[in-house]
């Protein structure tokens, strides 16, 4: 068991493309850690950094304080689960489990005893003789995690390995990596663009945009009070409403911009004189009665989705007013060109400055 | 029906019609000028068979095939697996070896007789630099080197570009799974690159020895005519040399039929018996 370690850890690829502008954080031993963001933002290379299948350009790894850098990812303890499952189409189940372990040469009763301990704890049982082409994709998933946990490596890489399957599988496998983790205790380090994967496995979330940790905290913190913009937009589905507004000259409050509305909330302290960004989540627009009202949606779609629905608008102004998505209980019934009026708590609302994108404290 | 046509048009024009002349002729006993023919039934076969001539051309025929099978694709695969690595100039790379393909059996043949001819050659002079004294003409062991080394180059090129492609369509994935799963290189490659390399193989194992056994005509014919004292006289060049220089006809003729069994012999062993055990 092992704690993770990244101090000052950048990527640069030999063409010039800077994919990791330095990550620094540390995870504490048998913690799960989720990376997540959107294609392109280079979490998976923080991955695959780890394991070893990419250098490190600046910086250190270091896994139970021993720094890997130099190390083949063979010698780093570590045990990964890819994206496509990379099982090996030409071996059994259990040779495909076994691979590894016999290549460090391990006891043959040894063997048997570990990868039968997995099969069970993974359900394959009785599968052990088959070849990968003659399971279903959640199967192989199991297999794959199953090569991972015989080794009993100190920390698990998870490549996106739910991408592959279908949504019903998906939320299924997703709480029995949850449980495995926790019954195993092994420090765990789990890349997805998927947020709902990444808030309901993390105990520690690192958001990545564009090579840099956006933010870095417990799923929880970061869904309340997202450091920027981009956070704010990927955490929470559906996505957080941002609109543009311009501060009351003098007293408390928010102009919002393209409609005549105003928030008469005050300001955090720290808050620019020029414009910035009001983000509100969907979650917390409640409809209230008219005379209660803080603001009004012109409301254009709905989307009922039974227990809630996404109620999508314009707020109200003088013309075309900046779009807003709402969620409502599912058993309130509004329809299109009604005018919807809103509620919602001073603290519930999100100020970011609309020059860096950076949260107003 | 129809859409086959063409393909079974083409099948009898060029595959069954010749293949049940050479039945039929095998059978005859015919003058050179195919004014008088008789028939003798298996006497053209048995003729063959007690001949020691013909005995050892089989024999160097099988030496021959799997000196130029295994030589062509170990190279090709030692190139591809190479390929596969290299990250800069690889079209370059490919291109150049994809070229001697594009080279006829003969020419390829000839360029060798050239490199290896004991006067200019150069390839015979650094041989004897090194203190071999190379000489194709007279010694039928450098005869048939030089067949195997002119065959296989042209081969390699072909081979090549199947291994390269079999090397490519393997997940990366699969090979840093093995990676992490603690294989060095050379393990990752006879675990997991080998045998997922197999049905590849296989396909060119079968294209290869029947190139071998047929398509090297030219290449014996432009080097060494089959000498010195028949040491590179292959099966597929006796039927040429005994049928035309020999005009023996029904005995050329039975030549061919035992070179079509076998090569169908052996595709149908490949496939019957080494195919099942590639598949995954």
């Amino acid at each position: 068991m092992a704690g993770l370690e990244f101090i000052g850890v950048r990527k640069t690829y030999p063409n010039g493309f800077r994919a990791i502008h330095g990550v620094d954080t540390s995870v504490a031993d048998g913690a799960f850690i989720v990376i997540v963001g959107p294609s392109g933002c280079g979490k998976s290379t923080l991955l695959r950094m780890v394991a070893g299948l990419e250098t490190v350009t600046e910086g250190e790894i270091r896994i139970g304080g021993r720094p890997v850098n130099a190390l083949e990812p063979a010698d780093r303890n570590i045990a990964m689960v890819f994206q496509n499952y990379a099982l090996y189409p030409h071996m059994s189940v259990f040779d495909n489990m076994a691979y590894g372990l016999r290549n460090r040469r391990t006891p043959r009763d040894e063997i048997e005893r570990r990868v039968a301990d997995a099969s069970r704890i993974l359900q394959l049982d009785g599968m052990l003789d088959r070849r990968p082409s003659q399971l279903s994709g959640g199967q192989r998933q199991r297999v794959a995690m199953g090569r991972a946990i015989v080794r009993e490596p100190e920390v698990f890489l998870f490549d996106e390995p739910l991408s592959n399957l279908d949504a019903k599988l998906r939320v299924q496998m997703r709480l029995e990596i949850k449980r495995l983790q926790r019954d195993l205790g092994t420090t765990s380090l789990y890349v997805t663009h998927d947020q709902v994967e990444a808030m309901t496995l993390a105990d520690r979330l690192i958001v990545m945009n564009a090579g840099v940790a956006e933010q870095i905290g417990s799923p929880l913190d970061v869904y309340a009070e997202p450091a920027t913009v981009f956070v704010a937009g990927f955490i929470g589905s559906p996505a957080m409403n941002f609109l543009a507004g311009t501060p009351v000259p003098d007293g408390p409050g928010v102009v919002l911009d393209g409609s005549a509305q105003a928030l008469p909330f005050p300001l955090p302290s720290s808050a620019p004189r020029g414009k910035v960004t009001v983000g509100i989540r969907p979650e917390h627009l409640e409809p209230v009665s008219r005379d209660a009202a803080t603001l009004e949606l012109a409301v254009d779609l709905v989307e009922a989705l039974g227990a809630d629905s996404l109620v999508h608008g314009q707020l109200a102004g003088d013309g075309q007013g900046p779009a807003v998505t709402v969620r409502v209980d599912g058993a309130l019934r509004v329809a299109a060109g009604e005018t919807l009026p809103l509620a919602l708590a001073p603290e519930r609302v999100h100020f970011f400055d609309a020059g860096n994108g950076r949260r107003l404290v | 029906m129809l859409l086959v046509a063409p393909q079974i048009v083409i099948t009898l024009v060029f595959f069954i019609w010749p293949a049940s002349q050479a039945l039929y002729q095998s059978v005859l006993l015919e003058d050179p000028f195919g004014l008088s023919r008789k028939l003798v039934w298996l006497d053209n076969f048995t003729g063959l068979f007690s001949d020691p001539i013909y005995l050892e051309s089989f024999g160097r025929t099988i030496v021959f095939s799997v000196a130029t099978t295994s030589l062509s694709l170990g190279i090709a695969l030692l190139l591809a697996a190479m390929a596969d690595r290299i990250i800069k100039g690889t079209t370059a790379y490919r291109t150049l070896v994809i070229w001697p393909y594009a080279v006829a059996p003969a020419v390829a043949g000839v360029l060798w007789f050239f490199m290896f001819n004991p006067s200019i050659g150069v390839l015979a002079y650094c041989l004897k630099a090194v203190g071999y004294d190379w000489n194709h003409y007279l010694d039928g062991t450098d005869a048939m080197v030089l067949i195997i080394l002119a065959a296989s180059w042209k081969q390699v090129s072909y081979n090549f570009l199947f291994f390269l492609a079999g090397l490519q369509a393997i997940p990366r994935s699969l090979i840093e799974a093995a990676a992490i799963d603690g294989a060095g290189p050379l393990k990752r490659f006879r675990t997991i690159v080998f045998p997922l390399l197999s049905p590849t193989t296989f396909f060119l194992l079968v294209v290869n020895i029947v190139y071998a056994f047929f398509d090297t005509f030219g290449i014996v014919h432009a080097t060494t005519t089959g000498g010195p004292a028949q040491a590179t006289t292959i099966l597929v060049y006796k039927v040429f040399s005994d049928g035309f220089i020999g005009l023996d006809l029904g005995g050329s003729a039975a030549q061919s039929v035992v070179l079509m069994v076998v090569v169908i012999g052996l595709t149908v062993v490949q496939f019957r018996y080494i195919e099942r055990k590639v598949a995954y």
